[in-house]
């Protein structure tokens, strides 16, 4: 098919003397929607704030592109591309909607000191278009009404999709949501499995997520990797994951 | 009951306890040694009336509070007129006003008014530059006084050594600052709450002490004297000119009349102050205005979205210090001499109060605040030694009040194309 974004090998983490992920190992290619699952506390996200930045791994190695970011600041990460939204909504709660979009545009905005002192044309367009690309993505997550209201009057399920479309704002390449849909209603559940689709479909991003609603997982999902205890279990395609007996022993339980 | 007779029966005694040392004493130098005396019956009956109060209150809790709940609850200000005055666009009115009013002020206010004002405009410009670090990014900062004393002592130490005028000086004093913003920001970029609070303590008072030990250099606790006033584009504003230089009056005809330099002085502060206000309100519309606010609410957010927290709480600190800087430089010239004592705590303190009190954010509260700060203690100078308790007063009965501050300012509302 495509080539490979993401190529992650023999992952560790380690807390002290606890081993939180053991040798896990992903390989994401290109415009793919890759589900990590496993029970509570098996080391998900973990693994996703190794790859994001936010803990430097104890071990293993991380390619994007083939080349290696592990060990890179957060930011340095994100502006390569990776993007991630949080388990626990994330968002400027104090300011609007539209701001929290404008925010997630820094690094694409004019921020020249004497340019936005006198307001030069080269500002005020750089400005311009940053509305206007927030403006695209208020339509697409369905909030433009809410513009103007504080992120954190919204309710949770705007809020979950406001911050799909902060993330959207810095031109990712790999999206990676942690448990997205978490506290949605099954109809949101279904507006987020379209909206994973057109990010897919019509932005040529590639998604990661983490997900317990196995329905939206096995619908979605090009490849699972199921890990257990920090270690990786299995992994395939949904059908396979289905049916792999040690999968359902540890995390989907017996039918 | 009897509970409520006990909490009644403590809470007066803790009035006493309270108010009879502040209040009930006095204390006066007798010679060589300071003698204790009781207050007179006034001041005594005034805390006997206090606590007897204090102890109704307490054991008739109960009703009392079911009084307020029960009394129409209107707020002191009605939610309309609330909703109209924090609205971005009243505020940037009112302040328009404000400027238009403290334009004439000078011609018809009397020379005192003038020196007040004077004041209050370099206070105004310690608070809209501290709401940076402060209501903006969200840094606590008890250290701010340190980058004003680093202005002011730039601006003395260039003209007594190398006799640099104001107007050369106002820049290198605000350069200095920021460097010195910037310095102290790199060891804090990892604290937050408390513990960056007491290090920009810390940082503050190391300066002060810097300055009051390095005698050689700063003249120690005596400070630096006879620093020149600005100049009018080269014109002395002093009855006689120094060598080489022409007075004001003379140039333009005029009689000396002393009360042009103050004129003059309040004037240089009030561009300074304009000049600060506009920096900073389109600081807040940029994108690192934007950045500041983004990691005062949620760092890690940020450094998901690849914004740089570093650079981003540099530039807070390094700003917020560079306006200090500029306001130090000015007092300096204005006061015409520098000494470490004013540069105490007291001042982080006051000005923080100014940032707390206008409203974290708002320029406008800012402002008020200021002049709240400032005229106040001026206006009430029979009651002077009571000021700390005022203070203490006006703070508690804002947390209880107005949390948010006496003006907040509402998020920016921005119009999308339909």
């Amino acid at each position: 098919m495509s080539r490979e974004i993401l190529q992650v090998s023999g992952l560790s983490m380690r807390f002290g003397g606890l081993l939180a992920v053991n040798g896990v190992a992903l390989s994401v290619k290109e415009k793919q929607v890759v589900a990590l699952i496993g029970p509570n506390g098996a080391g998900k996200t973990t693994v996703f704030n190794c790859l994001t930045g936010f803990y430097k791994p104890s071990g293993g190695s991380i390619l994007l592109d083939g080349q290696p970011i592990q060990g890179l600041a957060g930011h340095e990460i994100a502006r390569k591309g990776v993007v991630r939204t949080f388990q626990n909504v994330r968002l400027f709660k104090e300011m609007t909607a539209l701001e929290n979009l404008l925010i997630a545009q820094h690094r694409h905005l004019n921020t020249n000191f004497f340019a936005g002192l006198f307001k030069t044309p080269g500002f005020r367009r750089s400005e311009h278009e940053a509305m206007e690309y927030a403006q695209y993505w208020l339509e697409k997550v369905d909030l433009v009404e809410f513009a103007n209201r504080n992120a954190g009057t919204l309710a949770y399920g705007q809020q979950r999709r406001l911050e799909i479309a902060r993330c959207m704002m810095t031109r990712p390449r790999i999206l990676m949501l942690d448990e997205p849909a978490a506290g949605l209603n099954p109809k949101e559940t279904e507006d987020l499995k379209a909206l994973i689709g057109t990010l897919r479909e019509e932005h040529g991003v590639t998604v990661l997520l983490i997900e317990h609603d196995m329905k939206l997982v096995m619908s979605i999902s090009d490849h699972i990797v199921v890990i257990n205890q920090g270690t990786p279990l299995a992994d395939g395609t949904p059908q396979q994951i289905r049916d792999n007996p040690e999968v359902i022993k540890a995390y989907l339980g017996e039918a | 009951m009897s509970r409520n007779l006990k909490s009644a029966f403590f809470s007066a005694l803790l009035v006493w306890a309270v108010a009879f040392p502040v209040l009930g004493l006095k204390l006066s130098i007798v010679g060589i040694s300071l003698q204790v005396h009781g207050q007179g019956p006034l001041a005594l009956s005034v805390i006997v009336v206090c606590s007897v109060l204090m102890f109704l209150r307490v054991l008739f809790d109960k009703q009392w509070s079911a009084m307020m709940r029960s009394a129409p609850r209107g707020a002191l200000i009605s939610p309309k007129v609330s909703n109209f005055l924090t609205l971005p666009r009243t505020q940037r009115y009112i302040i328009l006003g404000l400027i238009a009013v403290a334009l004439v002020w000078p011609f018809f206010g009397s020379r005192g008014a003038v020196d007040i004002a004077t004041l209050i405009l370099i206070y105004v410009m310690l608070g809209l530059g501290l709401n940076i670090v402060v209501g903006l990014a969200g840094l606590l900062d008890l250290g701010y006084v340190g980058f004003y004393a680093v202005g002011a002592y730039s601006y003395a130490l260039l003209s007594h050594y190398f006799g640099l005028s104001f107007w050369v000086c106002l820049p290198i004093a605000g350069m200095m600052a920021a460097t010195f913003g910037f310095l102290l920001g790199f060891p804090v970029l990892r604290l937050r709450g408390d513990y960056l609070a007491i290090v920009t303590l810390g940082f503050g008072e190391i300066i002060r002490l810097f300055l009051r030990n390095l005698t050689d250099l700063t003249g120690g606790p005596n400070g630096i004297s006879n620093i020149p006033k600005p100049s009018f584009f080269g014109l002395s504003f002093e009855r006689r000119a120094a060598e080489g230089m022409q007075t004001f009056h003379e140039f333009f005809g005029v009689e000396y009349n002393s009360i042009n330099k103050v004129i003059f002085l309040y004037l240089v502060a009030l561009l300074l102050a304009l000049l600060a206000l506009f920096v900073i309100n389109r600081l807040l519309r940029m994108p690192i205005g934007r950045a500041w606010e983004a990691l005062r609410e949620d760092e890690i957010a940020c450094r998901a979205l690849g914004l740089n927290p570093t650079i981003i709480k540099l530039s807070a600190f390094t700003l917020g210090a560079c306006f200090a800087g500029f306001a130090g430089s000015f007092f300096a010239a204005r006061q015409g001499l520098v000494t470490p004592e004013s540069f105490t705590f007291i001042e982080s303190a006051i000005i923080l109060a100014i940032v707390v009190l206008g409203g974290m954010g708002s320029q406008l509260g800012v402002i008020l605040a200021a002049i709240v700060m400032i005229l106040l203690p001026e206006l009430m100078r029979d009651f002077s030694e009571y000021r700390m308790l005022m203070f203490g007063a006006l703070m508690v009965l804002m947390m209880i009040w107005r949390p948010q501050g006496l003006l907040p300012m509402q998020r920016p509302h921005m119009e999308l194309r339909r």
